[in-house]
């Protein structure tokens, strides 16, 4: 088991961030040293675990709805009937790509109100390239000897794209959400300059209190999450890689 | 000839059809603050020329729609889009009550939509044609030389957005200079650091994982927090080390921004460096050391040129990345666009956002269409054959 290291470490990060948020008052004394003697440690404004939770649900809401766009689009282009379409779709995601998240965020307000829109709008965006450029890469280098196995067990195409493609691009495509959603979970605490819900508010209020313990705790939790995220992802990756052959 | 349908014209037509004809094609304010009124575009341009614009959207919805040479498509959207970027120029001109300063005009729905299937258009042909990398560049320094002749000649001037610049055009300069020195300083600092340590990296095996592995994790932490972290230390530095504030080292401003981005940059410059290094043929490395080449020429005369258009590639995602992320130092006093950004926003005031966001994303796509057409050059050079 040479896993077994690096996962009861993964455990205890996890317990550890767990118990920080149903309980922050258990690590104030950690916390006490960063800030003025009689300034907060500890977030006092609104609970910790709602924040985290709120901020989870925009990513979660925002890298589905990328996933479903970004998936259906290059099922779409790699196949002949939307070939046409295959040029655009391909600048379009890159040019996303270069839309500051600031500018996002500032540019749909005017259109969709302050809030959790803008935030969802934003993430939405940031999170097509690598889910598209994914599914791609793993629908357009799929072994021909299977697909052409597939076509002569007289599948129908539908058939072919449900049993055979998708199953065997998946461990890509998950590759691209994995990296999408690690870089929703750090961009979605820009939200809060907009009224959103999620952990940027901590960071942000540390900003302006000039609370140091505000900003750490804020910016660890997103850390955190993003990181045990990530390595979820890696297994599930590799559960399924192992699965389909491609290793 | 056959007429024949594009699939994709028939998407882009709609679009341009609902944006001419249903919706609204600027916007009215009696001041910067109030809410706006919609006016369409035959009200918002003087006489016959909104006619005239919606006639033209007919016969190009007609050639969207048919399949027409790539070409032609290309130069039919960038002809439109300059149409446009004229007539909402004399739509501000129109609308605005003479004498009348706080009267604001700002392009609406309608006039974004249009500008936006025409775009597609051009995007598609550009695509399509697989320009050069040289001849991207010279159609990006068109399009910003034709831009910069309408800020010139005054065309712009009724709009919003130009009223805003005008009662601040020099803080306006100021904090460009800011954002500019921000996201180029670091990613200079990223690459002089970077280099070396992907090198080094490369080398030493045993270093590998740990520096790529601590990398990543910075890139995990939110880019407000981390500009917020370094506060305390840069202040602790600045008075401590002597001559250290002399320099301009702070706890707010620029000091922790630049740290952070230059934190943030690392990762893709480290990471291409490695990849790139690792990339370089077995054999390239060998005919090396068989003609008696030492480690430091072999670094210099084959694996650095090898390697380096993966490293580019590195060097444009950080620099767009950077760009970006400039924006949030106004957050912490470290100036940037960001500056109109967030007082926009605190003033609900659009106008303002815009001053600080179209620059931004101006300068984040010119980077990224400079910097993919240097990779393009640099990895096609004669002899290579990956």
């Amino acid at each position: 088991m040479k896993r077994l290291l690096p996962n009861l470490l993964r455990l205890a990060v996890l317990v550890i961030l767990i118990a920080f948020l149903l309980q922050p008052m258990l690590f104030e004394p950690l916390l006490k040293p960063l800030v003025q003697a009689n300034a907060p440690a500890v977030y006092n404004q609104g609970s910790l675990l709602s924040l985290t939770l709120s901020h989870l649900a925009t990513v979660f809401t925002a890298t589905l709805a990328a996933t479903i766009v970004a998936v259906g689009l290059a099922i779409l282009v790699t196949r002949p009937i939307g070939a046409e379409f295959l040029p655009l779709s391909r600048s379009l995601v890159n040019i996303g790509q270069t839309f500051p998240p600031v500018a996002v965020l500032a540019l749909a307000v005017p259109a969709v109100g302050f809030g959790e829109k803008p935030t969802l709008i934003a993430l939405f965006l940031y999170g097509l390239l690598p889910i598209f450029e994914n599914a791609m890469t793993g629908l357009s280098t799929l072994p021909p000897a299977i697909v052409e196995a597939a076509r002569g067990t007289g599948m129908t195409a539908w058939q072919r794209l449900i049993k055979v493609e998708l199953p065997l691009a998946l461990p890509v495509i998950l590759a691209g959400i994995r990296l999408s959603v690690t870089i929703s979970l750090a961009t979605a605490t820009i939200g809060s300059t907009v009224a959103a819900k999620t952990l940027g508010e901590v960071i942000i209020a540390g900003l302006q209190s000039n609370n140091l313990a505000f900003v750490l705790q804020g910016g660890l939790v997103v850390a955190v999450l993003a990181v045990l995220i990530y390595d979820a992802f890696s297994a599930v990756e590799r559960v399924l890689s192992r699965r389909a052959g491609r290793v | 000839m056959r007429f024949r349908i594009d699939k994709l014209g028939v998407v882009i037509a709609a679009l341009l059809a609902y944006g001419a004809f249903l919706a609204p094609f600027a916007n009215f304010r009696a001041n910067r603050i109030v809410p706006g009124e919609a006016r369409s575009i035959i009200e918002a341009l003087p006489a016959g020329l909104g006619a005239a614009f919606l006639a033209f959207a007919v016969v190009a919805v007609v050639l969207i729609v048919a399949k027409t040479p790539t070409l032609f498509r290309l130069v039919l959207g960038l002809v439109a889009l300059l149409a446009l970027a004229i007539l909402i120029g004399l739509a501000a001109g129109h609308l605005t009550p003479p004498e009348n300063t706080y009267a604001r005009v700002s392009p609406a729905s309608g006039f974004w939509l249009t500008s936006f299937a025409f775009a597609l258009v051009t995007t598609d042909a550009l695509a399509r044609l697989k320009l050069s990398p040289l001849a991207r560049v010279a159609l990006l320094a068109a399009v910003a030389a034709a831009a910069a002749a309408l800020l010139m000649s005054g065309v712009w001037d009724g709009l919003s957005i130009l009223k805003e610049y005008g009662s601040r055009a020099e803080t306006f300069w100021l904090e460009a200079s800011r954002h500019v020195v921000l996201a180029l300083g670091s990613l200079a600092a990223a690459v002089l650091v970077g280099l070396p340590l992907g090198i080094l990296c490369h080398r030493v095996e045993a270093l590998r994982a740990g520096v790529l592995n601590v990398l990543n994790i910075i890139q995990t932490i939110p880019s407000i927090a981390l500009f917020g972290l370094l506060i305390a230390p840069l202040g602790w530095i600045a008075l401590n080390v002597p001559g250290a504030a002399a320099i301009g080292i702070r706890g707010i401003g620029a000091a922790p921004a630049f740290v952070a981005l230059f934190l943030y940059s690392l990762l893709p410059v480290v990471a291409n460096t490695v990849v790139g290094l690792a990339g370089v043929p077995r054999d390239a490395n060998d005919a090396a050391r068989g003609i008696g080449m030492t480690d430091r020429q072999r670094l210099f005369g084959v694996e650095l040129p090898l390697a380096f258009p993966v490293i580019l590639t590195g060097i444009r995602i950080v620099l767009v990345q950077n760009i970006g992320l400039a924006t949030i130092a106004a957050l912490i006093g470290g100036g940037g666009f960001g500056v109109f950004v967030f007082q926009g926003i605190g003033q609900t005031a659009m106008d303002l956002v815009l001053l600080g966001a179209v620059p931004t994303v101006a300068l984040a796509f010119a980077a990224a269409i400079v910097l993919d057409a240097a990779t393009e050059l640099s990895s096609n050079k004669p002899g290579r054959a990956a």
